[in-house]
């Protein structure tokens, strides 16, 4: 008996006379610790990618004026940092009493692809993947369906057996990729644009699976832009260079759209194909097309409501 | 009572001001005037309502709340024809179309370049079955001539193309046809509408064809 009484009490080699319920005690705060520096170990290593203030930036909804501000004079100084430019950053607010709207004259278009450059121009995106916001498809006359058509035609336009089709945002007022977001990163804004906080985006591509139109890219990697040709008038909801790993789309370009001014590739379209304007006047532009000419949309079955339509005439 | 009655004396001279200050603007910024299309608002029939000089334009007060103007571009004056020649410092010698067509008898019968033995080599022409002077001015080469015989300058040319074109002269009209640029909003901002012959070539007004030399380079979109 006395012999295994003092076999039990005998103690560990390195734990000195440390009964073994005080030595569970220590194994188990270390582990704990082990764990939580593991868990925490994302913050450590925050620095290298991204900045404090950022990752405790909040949802743009909840930002008071002035928490934009420091958040706007943070990004113009990354931009300056990582891209030498100087740059603006503001925040366009909608205009009340406007929806937008927008129309493309296929008959018109003869797919020169001239809006995707303005678009790739105006937008800082990517220049060494030339991305876009705009698909210009070359489609064969007599079908609708995108598996028919093709985006990477090189040759010159118009073909006569084709006819040519710009797909960017269509700007859904029933948009299904709002309504995958699991953290609400994206939204409708009441002008009708679909704009991404790019910042709170999480790059879980749901919206990218759910649009039907292709209109959303991801940001494989961080974009890259010469100083020179980064365009310093931005908005934090549109075209300032989005981080990787973020979602990002057509926003009717709302910094210069909600300035009244024209989208940038309605500009630089050399036949005149795209009409703008506000859905909520019925003196505009865009509303005599839609009464005038034999508009549709796309996939219409689909009961996105879209608000960019095509016209043939 | 006194005070009382002159205050509203007041009123009523500023109240009767700010109407007629109001009126005049209308009328300055409706400007144009003469329409002919009566069930468009002044403002969507650039064809005809435009402002033809600096000074109308002028006169558009931008301050004012009513509507910004939505211009059509002027291209330029009558056109040139380069001798081939250059002068002492090396610039190209032109004349205009008066310099010969002052001594030459009009032919109607002439429908291309290729009829005429001398002169206009080279012109290409693809528009429809019509005569020199169909669109020129045999009276004055300085401008071109409408369908009923009067004169039109050449930077107003959308007047003669409308004569023919009419569903494009709708949609122009209603700024639907003739890329826009500048802003959608007119209550911010003016618009500028092209001209016909900016875009057309008038002797061949056929859309050019062109070469993409933009493609976007994503993965996906990579033949396979």
């Amino acid at each position: 008996m006395s012999d295994e009484k003092q076999d039990r009490t005998v103690s560990l080699p390195v734990l000195g006379d440390m009964d073994r319920r005080t030595a569970m005690k220590g194994v188990g705060a270390a582990l704990g610790l082990g764990a939580f520096a593991a868990a925490a170990s994302p913050l450590t290593r925050l620095g290298e990618q991204t900045s404090v203030a950022e990752f405790m930036q909040r949802h743009y909804k909840e930002l008071t004026d002035e928490d934009k501000q420091t958040i706007f004079a943070r990004l113009e100084t990354e931009t300056k940092q990582q891209y030498g430019a100087d740059v603006t950053i503001r925040d366009h607010q909608p205009i009340p009493g406007v929806r937008y709207g927008y129309a493309i004259n296929l008959s018109l278009c003869n797919g020169n692809g001239k809006c995707m450059e303005a678009c790739h121009r105006e937008n800082n995106h990517d220049r060494a993947t030339n991305e876009s916001y705009i698909r210009v498809f070359e489609m064969p006359k007599g079908t609708f369906d995108f598996e028919h058509g093709s985006t990477t035609f090189d040759h010159d336009v118009p073909q006569d057996d084709k006819y040519y089709m710009p797909v960017q945002c269509l700007q859904c007022d029933n948009p299904p990729c709002v309504d995958v977001c699991p953290v609400e990163a994206t939204w409708q804004e009441e002008d009708g644009i679909v704009v991404v906080d790019y910042n709170w985006c999480i790059g879980c591509r749901y919206c990218q699976a759910a649009c039907p139109y292709h209109a959303r890219r991801f940001n494989w990697q961080k974009p890259e832009i010469p100083a020179d040709e980064v365009n310093p008038d931005q908005s934090y909801l549109a075209n300032r260079i989005r981080p990787q790993g973020a979602v990002e789309k057509c926003h009717f370009c709302l910094h210069r759209t909600r300035e009244g001014r024209q989208p940038a590739c309605l500009e630089a379209c050399p036949t005149g194909a795209r009409i703008f304007g506000n859905l909520l006047d019925p003196d505009s532009e865009i509303r005599w097309v839609l009464a005038n000419k034999r508009c549709f949309v796309l996939k219409e079955d689909l009961g996105t409501k879209p608000t960019l339509f095509y016209f043939f005439d | 009572m006194a005070d009382g009655s002159s205050g509203k004396w007041l009123a009523g001279t500023v109240a009767a001001a700010i109407i007629l200050l109001g009126a005049g603007i209308w009328l300055v910024t409706a400007g144009g005037g003469a329409t002919t299309a009566g069930t468009l608002p002044d403002d969507l029939v650039p064809i005809i309502g435009q402002p033809e000089t600096e000074a109308d334009r002028e006169a558009l007060d931008p301050e004012a709340e009513e509507l910004w103007a939505r211009f059509v571009s002027r291209p330029d004056g009558p056109p040139r024809i380069s001798t081939g020649l250059t002068d002492e410092l090396g610039r190209e010698v032109s004349v205009s179309c008066a310099s010969c067509h002052a001594n030459m008898d009009p032919n109607p019968r002439i429908r291309s370049a290729d009829d005429l033995a001398d002169f206009h080599h080279g012109l290409a022409y693809d528009h429809g079955n019509m005569s020199c002077l169909s669109c020129h001015n045999a009276d004055n080469y300085n401008t071109l001539r409408l369908a009923d015989g009067s004169a039109v300058d050449y930077p107003d040319v959308q007047h003669m193309c409308s004569q023919c074109h009419a569903p494009e002269a709708r949609d122009f009209a209603r700024g639907v046809h003739g890329g826009m640029t500048g802003y959608w909003d007119r209550t911010r901002g003016p618009q500028t509408q092209k001209s016909c012959i900016d875009c057309h070539d008038p002797h061949k007004p056929a859309f050019p064809r062109m070469t993409p030399d933009f493609k976007p380079r994503d993965r996906f979109l990579e033949p396979h």
